[in-house]
């Protein structure tokens, strides 16, 4: 009899809600920390103005949205945009720290993150700007109402994850990109231009932050805050994944939002933060090199 | 000239700490507050420095540790009657060291980076905590509580007054960095210079290298600590922002802008940092990280060896 | 430039150059040149500075003094992936291909450069897959699975696919077994009669002796002897002074 109580206690349509709700964010984790692992692994560079990279996607997102009216010119501009900002911080900060003790690009990347948060702040004001979703509308999840648009941001994190990894496999520049990695000496050798491959790398992960930003930006509110959050988030996630393994960060990614929206379920979202950092705490322990990695180094 | 080189840093400090006693007798309230503040946060950063210059491990996680040394102190001004100043510290620096310990545990095995963002979640971490935990910590309101009297237990027993906080203040400070000198002038302290310069090697010589990280951190812990239970007797309150990971952030930047390696250069980058803060803030307003963030980026790039950085090895003898 | 000064100006002009790693000085004024067309031998003891002199007329790494001139121009502080498309191909010791990247992936790193046609790529490709047919049969597996000898055949392949005027060799017979190293010999033969100058670093005297037209010996950082291939034999006294144990 207490098993079947217990049974009946299982909040079974929350779980679904929140699985599936567990998989939209995650997407969206994964895409941020796509660009953070890639900026990583390819650059070694860790990049703590990630999140506002991301924050600022959100802002320009809201600007030409309120401009054109349209949310996919405003997802594209915003993309481009920051894609740009990205390239001309690595070019005007980064590159002169090529070559020397990768802690100073923290310390850079630090600095630019404080700088981007306070210029929001400045230009846009404490109170959150809202994005307005492009479509509404729901469809039925067995008995319960789940929104489309919500299925559509993990639906395109995962198209643009898969064609960024088409490109880096396929794609001449995605050669470059992958030999510049594996050895940045000798691809200079073979003709290679490493400082603009890696002023490349870091503008696409800007440009996934952006993206990113927008994406999300219907489903909480725009301020200047909101990076802190997910970059703090996406570090996890990177460390839990495996530094510079991209489907590692994935897979954490949705390893992690799940464990976090299943949590909220019984606590409060604050404390279900905590889930992350015991994951973390626990790969740390066991599995250092990550947790989706195959055989530790 | 090592003679004479001695004779010159004692000279040069005991200028540097007279002016620093007298100071509270010639400035204004607001100032003689401002000063008190920069030594209290080059004391956090001064710790900071232990890690940094001295082992060269970067850790962002010094805002726990902070954060940890206020709450000690308050919990001891809280709970027992009558509020002692010793127990605060006693309460503090164990709270801090405790927390120290921990942090320590999990990141020392880890290197560089992974270090960096290790510490840093883990401040994180414990902000979290403290925010959710109102029902001991006040949540986000934080705690307040009053000053206890500076007591030397069987001897006296007096309030603070304004100059009196200032100078027991720099008496901590000086006395720490007094300590700290010594320590890295110690055979500890060169093992954990050694460790900066190739960890590798001084594996392979025969060093337990972790268990000195752990030290190191641990013994920055305590310092950091210390400093918070100094900030929580200045200002009489302890809030969850301070453990905040942003506050670490900030204590690394005093160290770069004045100079790893050095002990007193944090101290006079922590000052270097808060002047700029109170100028730009006269035409910036709340928006002083925008310039002051740039001038940090520029250093660096073109500075990276800090303010006093050219004075590195001339502090260190 | 006139054609009587192309002819004049050797390809490659190394002048009186001084180079540091850190605070150690590696190279205490090396002076070499290399023409057209040519197979010049650099031999020396191990530690000598014969990689860095490689290292430097690449372009990886800046001399403090002196001066590098290439058809002509000075090259000295340009990077080393300009000198690439210049025309200066580079096979390091150990090889380094790129191991994550397929053996079709490696040769694209420096076959897909600007100015060059898909028909032309395409008969760079086939060319070289005649020389080296067991590339050929392993495109598509990793680099990094691929034997020794066939590494080296691939750093090979991979400079030729830079059409280079020059291929900077360094130690190329170096872990392989001797039935390879008369393959490199062929490979040497094949590369001069394309016309590309090659700058050899070798500890194989014999091999360098046989392939080269000129040999410069290096001793502490410097060359301190020059002399040509046909006057020099394998138990020269010569030999043994700069290769000697």
């Amino acid at each position: 009899m207490a098993l079947l109580a217990f049974f009946a206690s299982i909040p079974y349509d929350q779980i679904l809600i929140q699985t599936v709700n567990g998989v939209v964010t995650g997407m969206i984790l994964a895409l941020v920390a796509s660009g953070l692992t890639l900026i990583f692994g390819i650059m070694d560079v860790v990049n703590f103005a990630h999140g506002e990279l991301f924050m600022l996607g959100a802002y320009m997102g809201v600007v030409v949205l309120a401009a054109t009216g349209n949310f996919w010119i405003a997802l594209i501009l915003a993309t481009l945009v920051i894609a740009l900002l990205g390239a001309a911080l690595q070019v005007t900060t980064l590159r002169p720290l090529i070559g020397r003790d990768p802690l100073t690009t923290i310390l850079a990347t630090f600095g630019i993150s404080l700088v981007l948060q306070n210029y929001a702040l400045w230009q846009f004001g404490p109170v959150a700007r809202k994005i307005q979703e492009p479509f509404t509308g729901h469809f039925t999840l067995f008995y319960l109402e789940y929104p489309w648009y919500r299925l559509m941001i993990a639906g395109l994190s995962a198209a643009i994850i898969g064609a960024f990894w088409l490109f880096l496999k396929y794609s001449i520049y995605g050669i470059w990109i992958r030999a510049t990695a594996q050895d940045r000496i000798m691809a200079q050798a073979m003709g290679i231009p490493v400082p603009w491959v890696y002023t490349f790398v870091f503008a696409i992960g800007a440009g996934m932050a952006a993206a990113s930003g927008v994406l999300f930006g219907p489903l909480v509110g725009v301020n200047h805050a909101m990076g802190l959050d997910w970059v703090l988030k996406a570090f996890i996630v990177v460390v839990v994944g495996g530094m510079g393994n991209l489907g590692g960060s994935i897979a954490a990614s949705i390893f992690i939002s799940l464990m976090e929206t299943y949590a909220s379920i019984w606590v409060s979202p604050t404390l279900a933060v905590i889930v992350s950092f015991v994951v973390l705490i626990l790969t740390l322990l066991f599995r250092p090199t990550g947790l989706f990695v195959p055989t530790p180094k | 000239m090592t003679q004479r080189a001695t004779i010159a840093y004692w000279t040069g400090f005991c200028v540097v700490l007279a002016l620093l006693i007298v100071a509270p007798l010639v400035l204004p309230e607001f100032w003689r507050r401002f000063l008190t503040e920069i030594l209290i946060w080059g004391l956090l950063a001064m710790s900071s420095d232990i890690l940094i210059g001295y082992t060269g491990m970067v850790s962002f996680g010094h805002s726990a540790f902070f954060g940890l040394g206020m709450y000690g102190a308050a919990a001891a001004l809280l709970t027992l009657t009558p509020p002692m100043l010793s127990l605060a510290i006693l309460y503090g620096l164990i709270a801090a060291t405790g927390v120290a310990a921990f942090v320590a545990y999990f990141a020392t095995r880890l290197r560089d980076i992974y270090f960096a963002i290790t510490t840093l979640i883990f401040s994180q971490i414990f902000y979290v905590i403290i925010f959710t935990w109102t029902e001991v910590t006040g949540g986000e309101n934080g705690l307040t509580f009053s000053r206890p009297p500076l007591a030397i237990p069987g001897l006296l027993s007096v309030p603070f007054t304004p100059d009196t906080l200032h100078w027991f203040v720099l008496a901590t400070v000086t006395a720490s960095y007094l300590i700290l000198r010594r320590i890295t002038q110690s055979p500890f302290g060169m093992v954990l210079q050694s460790i900066r310069e190739n960890e590798a090697r001084t594996r392979a010589i025969g060093y337990a290298v972790e268990r000195y990280k752990i030290a190191a951190v641990m013994l920055s812990g305590l310092f950091a600590g210390l400093a918070g239970v100094l900030y929580a007797l200045q200002n009489k309150f302890a809030a969850p922002d301070f453990v905040f990971f942003l506050v670490s952030g900030e204590v690394v930047i005093f160290n770069v802008m004045g100079g790893i390696g050095t002990l007193v250069g944090p101290i006079v980058g922590a000052g270097a940092f808060l002047l700029l803060r109170e100028a730009f803030s006269r035409f910036f307003t709340e928006f002083y990280l925008i310039p002051l963030g740039v001038i940090f980026i520029a250093m660096v790039i073109f500075m990276p060896q800090g303010l006093l950085g050219f004075m590195r090895r001339w502090l260190n003898r | 430039m006139s054609a009587a000064n192309i002819h004049m100006d050797p390809l490659i002009a190394v002048d009186d150059v001084h180079t540091y790693y850190g605070k150690s000085h590696v190279l205490y004024g090396v002076s070499l040149e290399v023409r057209r067309g040519e197979v010049v031998g650099l031999l020396g003891r191990n530690g000598v500075g014969k990689s860095t002199t490689l290292k430097t007329i690449m372009g990886l790494v800046h001399p403090d003094r002196g001066e590098i001139r290439f058809e002509g121009k000075r090259i000295t502080s340009l990077p080393a992936h300009r000198l690439a498309r210049l025309g200066i191909g580079y096979v390091p010791e150990d090889r380094r291909i790129f191991s994550r990247l397929t053996v079709i992936e490696n040769l694209r790193t420096g076959l897909d450069r600007g100015g060059v046609t898909e028909a032309r790529k395409k008969e760079l490709l086939d060319k070289v897959f005649a020389y080296f047919p067991v590339l050929a049969e392993r495109r598509n597996q990793a680099g990094g699975t691929l034997s020794g000898g066939e590494q080296q055949m691939l750093a090979i392949a991979r400079a030729m696919m830079l059409e280079p005027k020059i291929i900077l060799l360094d130690e190329p017979t170096e872990g392989l077994m001797p039935r390879m190293v008369s393959q490199i010999r062929e490979i040497i033969d094949v590369l001069r009669r394309e016309g590309v100058a090659i700058l050899l670093v070798e500890q194989n005297v014999a091999l360098t002796l046989a392939a080269s037209a000129r040999i410069y010996f290096m001793e502490k950082g410097a060359v301190r002897h020059h002399a040509a291939a046909t006057d020099l034999n394998v138990d020269d006294a010569v030999i043994h002074k700069y290769l000697g144990v």
